[in-house]
C-alpha cells in the first residue's frame, strides 16, 4: 500500500482524488453509492450572493466524448448554503471546499466573507471561469488585470486557503496563472470548461438554449493536460488539475503533468462509483511501479 | 429511496415491431422495492457518440424473476446497440431513480400513453391491479404496424386505442379519442406519459374537464441523480429537477414552454 497523502497549502489530503464543483452536488447525493469520507476532498456546487434560477432548458447536449452544458450557476444563494446545506455536510470526514461565484467583485467578496465564517470549510475555490453567465464568471478570468483585481479583493477578506479556478478560454494560461498568484491565490484549479457549441442540422437550431456552453469530458483532456503542464512550469503554487478524467490512468497523467490533487468532474455522471475506483487505481499504479508515495509523481513527467 | 449501480444480465430481448423492442434485465442482487414512474440510467458502452447514460422508464418489474423490463424505441446509436444485445450480455444500470405516480384515491383512473411513452403504464397497470384497481388505458400509436402489447394491457384493464392514420382503433391523436370527448369524464385522475406535445395536450384537456392529471417528463439529463442540474423543468416552485423532484409532476404545476 503506497502512501496516498498529499499536502497542499498546509492542507493534508488523505489522497489526491477530489470531486469537481458542479459534478457532485453537495456530496450528500452520493451517499447511496459510497462514503464521501473516502475522498481527498469535495468541491461543492457554486455558491453565489443570492438565489439564481440558472439558464433555460435545454441546458445540456451530448457531444463526441463529452458534453456541453449551460446550467448557469443555479443555486439558492450563500444564505441558504450557510443555514441549510452547511449543517448537513459539515461533518463529512473530508475537506469540503466551496466554489464561490458572482457577477461583481462585491458579490465575490460578500460570499467569500460569509464562507470564511464557516469553521469546517478550510478553503474556497474562486470561480472566475464559468462560461455560462451573462455577467461576471468567465469575464473575470480572461483578462489578467481583472483576474488579479478580483483575487486580491477576495484575498483581503478571506483568511483561509484561497484557490482560483482558471478558464481555458484564454490566449496564455500561464499569464492568467501568474495574474491570480499576484493577486494572492494559494492554489490554482484548472481547467474549467471550454466554450463550445452544438447544432442540430435537421432543425437548424442550437442544441442548448444559450447557443454556446461549456464543453467537458474526455474530449478536452489533451488541452487540460497541456495547460496543467504549462502552469506547473510558470508558477510555484500547487495545482488542482481536471478536465476529462475518467479513470486512474487519466488522474496519474494529470499528476505527472504537475497536479498535486485532481478533480473528477463529468465522469461522476457516468459512473457514480468512479472516484473510489480512481483512488484504488492510483494505489495499484504506485505499487506496480514501486513508487512509495503519490507525492513522488507530481510533476514527474520525463520531458524529452 | 436508496439508489444502486449494478451490472444486469440480459435475459430477454423481444422485438415488438421494427422500431420497438423490450429488454428484460436480471439484477445481480434482490431488487429493492420499485414504484411505477421510476426510471433507470443505462450505460451503453464506451463509444464516443454514446458518452452519457440513457434514461429509460421502467416498463415492468417481475420480482419472481428478479428482472426489470425496458421498452425501447430505436432512435440512435445507443438504442440500436441495446437492440443487438444477446441473452447473457450485461448492461450497467443506476436505479431506481426519480419519484413515482401517486396512489389514486379512487378506482376511476385513466392511463394515457403514446408511442414508446406507454412504457411505465404497463408497470402502473400491474401495480394498480395489486391495489384492486382496474384502470382504463388510452394508448396512441403512429399506425397499426406499431401497435403492440394490447393483449397484455387488456389483462390489467380496458384498452382504448387510437392511431394517427386510423389504420387501427380510432383515427387521430389520443386527445381526439371519443373516450375524452364528453364534458364530464368518468375519471378522478389521469396519468400520462408520452411525447411532450401529447402530454401538454392531454394536460390541457384534463384541466378543461376538471380532472387532475399527472405527467411523466422525459427531459435530457446527464446524471439522473440530482447533481448536474441539466434536466430542469419550470414549475410553480421555479426550476425543479426532472430526475429528482420528477419525472412525475402534477400537470397543473408545470409551466409548459412552447418547445415542450
Amino acid at each position: 500500500m503506497a502512501d496516498l497523502t498529499v499536502d497542499i497549502a498546509g492542507m493534508d489530503f488523505r489522497n489526491p482524488v477530489t470531486t469537481a464543483s458542479g459534478c457532485f452536488g453537495y456530496g450528500e447525493e452520493f451517499r447511496d453509492f459510497y462514503d464521501p469520507g473516502l475522498l481527498g476532498g469535495i468541491f461543492v456546487k457554486a455558491v453565489t450572493g443570492s438565489n439564481r434560477e440558472g439558464n433555460k432548458y435545454p441546458r445540456m447536449a451530448e457531444t463526441a466524448s463529452g458534453m456541453l452544458n449551460s446550467v448557469g450557476l443555479q443555486n439558492k444563494g450563500v444564505d441558504n448554503f450557510c443555514k441549510v446545506i452547511y449543517p448537513v455536510i459539515k461533518d463529512f470526514n473530508t475537506h469540503i471546499i466551496v466554489n464561490v461565484s458572482g457577477s461583481t467583485i462585491d458579490e465575490y467578496v460578500m460570499v467569500a466573507e460569509r464562507i470564511n465564517e464557516l469553521e469546517r470549510i478550510p478553503a474556497i475555490e474562486l470561480n472566475i471561469s464559468c462560461p455560462n453567465v451573462k455577467q461576471g464568471g468567465m469575464a473575470f478570468g480572461t483578462v489578467p488585470s481583472t483576474a488579479t483585481e478580483v483575487t486580491r479583493a477576495v484575498r483581503e477578506v478571506y483568511k483561509k486557503v484561497l484557490m482560483v479556478k482558471l478558464s481555458p478560454n484564454v490566449t496564455s494560461i500561464s499569464e492568467m496563472a501568474k495574474a491570480v498568484v499576484d493577486g494572492g491565490a494559494d492554489v490554482l484549479t484548472l481547467i474549467n470548461t471550454l466554450l463550445g457549441m452544438a447544432i442540430n442540422a435537421e432543425t437548424q437550431r442550437p442544441l442548448i438554449s444559450t447557443v454556446t456552453g461549456g464543453l467537458s469530458g474526455p474530449a478536452i483532456k489533451p488541452i487540460a493536460l497541456r495547460m496543467v503542464w504549462q502552469v506547473y512550469r510558470a508558477v510555484k503554487v500547487p495545482i488542482a488539475g481536471l478536465g476529462g478524467i475518467m479513470n486512474a490512468t487519466d488522474a496519474i497523467e494529470f499528476m505527472l503533468a504537475g497536479s498535486s490533487i485532481i478533480q473528477v468532474g463529468t465522469a461522476n455522471f457516468i459512473d457514480p462509483m468512479v472516484a473510489p475506483k480512481i483512488i484504488g487505481g492510483i494505489n495499484e499504479y504506485l505499487d506496480r511501479h514501486n513508487i512509495a508515495s503519490a507525492r513522488d509523481i507530481i510533476g514527474a513527467l520525463k520531458a524529452c | 429511496m436508496k439508489k444502486f449501480a449494478h451490472d444486469f444480465k440480459v435475459v430477454g430481448n423481444n422485438r415488438l415491431n421494427p422500431r420497438h423492442f423490450v429488454l428484460e434485465l436480471q439484477a445481480p442482487v434482490t431488487l429493492p422495492g420499485i414504484l411505477p414512474g421510476q426510471f433507470v440510467q443505462v450505460l451503453i458502452h464506451n463509444s464516443p457518440s454514446t458518452f452519457l447514460r440513457r434514461p429509460f422508464s421502467i416498463h415492468f418489474v417481475d420480482y419472481t424473476k428478479n428482472t426489470l423490463r425496458l421498452l425501447v424505441q430505436v432512435k440512435g446509436e445507443g438504442s440500436r446497440h441495446m437492440g443487438m444485445l444477446n441473452i447473457g450480455d450485461t448492461m450497467n444500470l443506476v436505479y431506481p431513480l426519480g419519484n413515482s405516480f401517486s396512489v389514486p384515491s379512487s378506482d376511476k383512473v385513466l392511463l394515457v400513453g403514446g408511442g414508446a411513452g406507454v412504457a411505465p403504464l404497463m408497470f402502473m397497470g400491474d401495480y394498480l391491479n395489486r391495489k384492486k384497481i382496474r384502470p382504463d388505458f388510452l394508448v396512441g400509436f403512429r399506425s397499426a404496424d406499431e401497435v403492440s402489447q394490447i393483449k397484455e394491457y387488456s389483462e390489467y384493464g380496458k384498452v382504448y386505442l387510437s392511431t394517427d392514420d386510423g389504420s387501427m382503433g380510432e383515427k387521430g391523436f389520443v386527445t381526439q379519442h371519443s373516450v375524452l370527448a364528453h364534458s364530464t369524464l368518468p375519471y378522478d385522475r389521469i396519468y400520462c406519459c408520452g411525447p411532450d406535445a401529447m402530454m401538454h395536450a392531454v394536460a390541457k384537456l384534463a384541466a378543461v374537464r376538471g380532472v387532475p392529471c399527472e405527467v411523466s417528463l422525459e427531459n435530457f439529463m446527464a446524471c439522473g441523480y440530482g447533481v448536474c442540474l441539466c434536466c430542469i423543468t419550470q414549475t410553480d416552485k421555479g426550476n425543479e429537477r426532472v430526475c429528482m423532484e420528477g419525472p412525475v409532476f402534477e400537470a397543473s404545476r408545470l409551466k409548459w414552454q412552447e418547445s415542450e
